[in-house]
């Protein structure tokens, strides 16, 4: 559809959380106690942010959760049963204040969870989705959504975004329908937009990456990747933070004689990742594991899933225990 | 099945080969007649087995689609899984996801000479495009299996291998390694590789089917190169770890390309464009 601009005042933005948040779960950024952003289920609106720059997790989570049920078991040797899971029962959510590197996120993963065999947990969770987004009026040194094709105010994802006024009110794109089946509801909590200058951050570009992407394709056996790594402890940190990383593992759990099969959240920087029964392991040093990381997000994607696996929410390097800076890295592939 | 791709289908263990100490093959029945109905698949396609309790393991089918109502695996006991899969007896149930990945071009190979060349535990993703070419004897010319294997107890389907070897229109040439004879063992010793060299087949109009440890894999392409094979004509079945099978869990990429959704089956005329990282 067309978007249509509107506005809401401060106190009428109050209202319309409240009016969402009788009738369905709503995701917002909140403080929390160790001054971290996380994102909390229906929090007192005097609670949520709209002053932070990033949350300390993704927002993945509410369409691909960190551990979910495939489905679960009895455990019996001839007469096992499967139980599915009721994916009737997934909430309507709605996901409140979501920067764009955030909400630019799910077109990525529904990249990965909806080609060819779709996955009914993930987008049966995207269909229940809402996405109310808010653009950036703060960056800081680790952001570089400019660079992979976004920009601090994007509307990709957003069902509506918000745009910060000088006077603390916001200026509403209603972008999708869904988005507009909010809006109409309640029409009375909104303004005609007439013009008002929206307060946007400025993220400045590091680098280009189609550039980098073009660079990577004959980069494979490069020493950048060995003299890149050499601190990398292999946590798995970047990726648990990533809004773009989708790589899982498949466990069962049994008690008794109910179990569960789940996946959880992985990493490809884990040995464990890739090692075979046999011993062989085809990324055996971190060094090849950094370089999957890479190679996965700025050329394997755009080849096979025509788009990047980065957001530049600058996450990975801002939570990195050992300071890898992506952006910095990237830079340097750019310039090899 | 439902909309849930995770979901295995329901598989009763019909009958179970002891191969080798440590090898097993199950022959497994669809639990549900609608399943058993609608279930097809392709030589060199792979599937998820599970024991529920123990996780997911990944092998080729190795039985052939030309054998219809029932499918077959063989595995060695190595990990968690296999070994639980290898406590198991006929009338237990494990679970079945699948068929995932791509094919042999059989069709493609229709009016050429095959020759099969397997090492030890690798005899099992070829059989089932060995027995599918078999079966269809008519379309196929020559076909050769040269397999090998440490000893002669490591040797897989034993009783196919005497079935191979008394058909005349079936070349078989078996071989274990020097120290792996029997007193009574009739077949080459040696590894695979030079008997290939000195069996020396033709690479007139055939095609090279390879699969088998790392090791046995660079010392033969040498020979099948010297021998006049062209890198087009080689095919092989590669596998990475895998949780998913389908192309979304991340991890058996070798470059950009997925064993599950691309492979596994290859020609070596590709898997020399890909990074070496398998």
């Amino acid at each position: 559809m067309e978007t249509t601009r509107k506005i809401i005042r401060k106190q009428s933005l109050e209202k319309l959380y409240k009016l969402l948040s009788e009738t369905r779960k709503v995701n917002a950024p909140v403080i929390a106690a160790d001054k971290q952003v996380e994102y909390k289920y229906n929090p007192a609106f005097a609670d949520i942010t709209f002053d932070h720059i990033r949350s300390t997790l993704s927002v993945k989570n509410i369409v691909f959760p960190k551990v979910e049920n495939l489905f679960l078991y009895t455990n019996s040797k001839t007469e096992s049963t499967i139980t599915d899971i009721d994916l009737n029962k997934i909430p309507d959510v709605v996901l409140w204040g979501a920067h764009p590197c955030d909400t630019a996120a799910f077109d990525i993963l529904s990249s990965i969870f909806c080609r060819d065999s779709k996955d009914e947990f993930y987008s049966r969770r995207l269909e229940k989705l809402v996405v109310i987004g808010l653009s950036c009026h703060m960056s800081d040194e680790y952001c570089f959504c400019t660079s992979v094709g976004l920009a601090p105010d994007s509307s990709k994802g957003s069902d509506i975004l918000l745009k910060r006024l000088q006077n603390n009110d916001y200026k509403v794109d209603i972008l999708t329908e869904k988005g507009n089946k909010i809006v109409s509801s309640s029409p009375e909590l909104f303004e005609p937009f007439t013009g008002e200058e929206v307060i946007v951050t400025e993220v400045k570009h590091k680098f280009s990456h189609e550039q980098v992407t073009a660079k990577l394709a004959g980069a494979f056996e490069h020493p950048f990747w060995v003299a890149n790594s050499l601190r990398c402890i292999g946590c798995g940190a970047c990726a648990y933070v990533c809004p773009t990383c989708a790589c899982f593992d498949i466990q069962d759990e049994t008690r008794g004689k109910n179990g569960k099969r789940y996946r959880s959240w992985d990493s490809c920087g884990f040995g464990l990742f890739t090692l075979h029964t046999s011993g062989h392991n085809p990324r055996e040093v971190q060094s090849q594991r950094w370089r999957q990381r890479i190679m996965h997000k700025f050329s394997y994607m755009p080849e096979r899933n025509e788009t990047l696996g980065c957001v530049g929410c600058g996450r990975c390097s801002s939570g990195c225990p050992v300071d890898m800076n992506i952006a910095e890295q990237l830079v340097a592939l750019q310039n090899l | 099945m439902s909309d849930n791709i995770y979901k295995p289908y329901m598989m009763e263990i019909e009958n179970i080969v002891e191969e080798t100490p440590d090898v097993r093959t199950f022959r497994l029945k669809f639990k549900n007649a609608d399943d058993a109905e609608k279930f097809s698949f392709k030589a060199g396609q792979f599937g998820e087995y599970s024991v529920f309790g123990e996780g997911e393991s990944t092998f080729c089918v190795a039985s052939s689609p030309t054998r219809k109502n029932y499918i077959e695996c063989t595995f060695r006991k190595a990990g968690r899984v296999t070994n639980a899969l290898a406590n198991l007896e006929p009338g237990d149930t494990v679970g079945f996801r699948g068929p995932y990945g791509n094919t042999f071009p059989i069709e493609q190979w229709e009016g050429k000479n095959l020759l099969y060349i397997a090492g030890g535990i690798a005899l099992p993703p070829m059989r089932c495009v060995i027995w599918n070419t078999i079966d269809l004897r008519e379309k196929y010319k020559d076909i050769t299996i040269v397999y090998g294997a440490r000893s002669v107890s490591d040797l897989v389907y034993k009783h196919e291998l005497k079935e191979w070897e008394e058909r005349p229109d079936i070349k078989l040439i078996t071989t274990v390694d020097p120290g792996g004879q029997t007193p009574d063992w009739k077949g080459e010793i040696g590894f695979v590789p030079m008997v290939l060299e000195k069996v020396a087949p033709s690479s007139e109009n055939t095609i090279a089917i390879l699969c088998g440890p790392p090791v046995m894999i660079k010392f033969t392409m040498p020979v099948l190169k010297k021998l006049g094979f062209q890198d087009k004509d080689i095919f092989t079945t590669l596998e990475n770890r895998m949780k998913c099978g389908f192309g979304k869990c991340g991890r058996c990429n070798v470059g950009k390309v997925f064993v599950c959704k691309d492979g596994p089956v290859f020609s070596y005329e590709q898997i020399l464009s890909l990074p070496a990282e398998y």
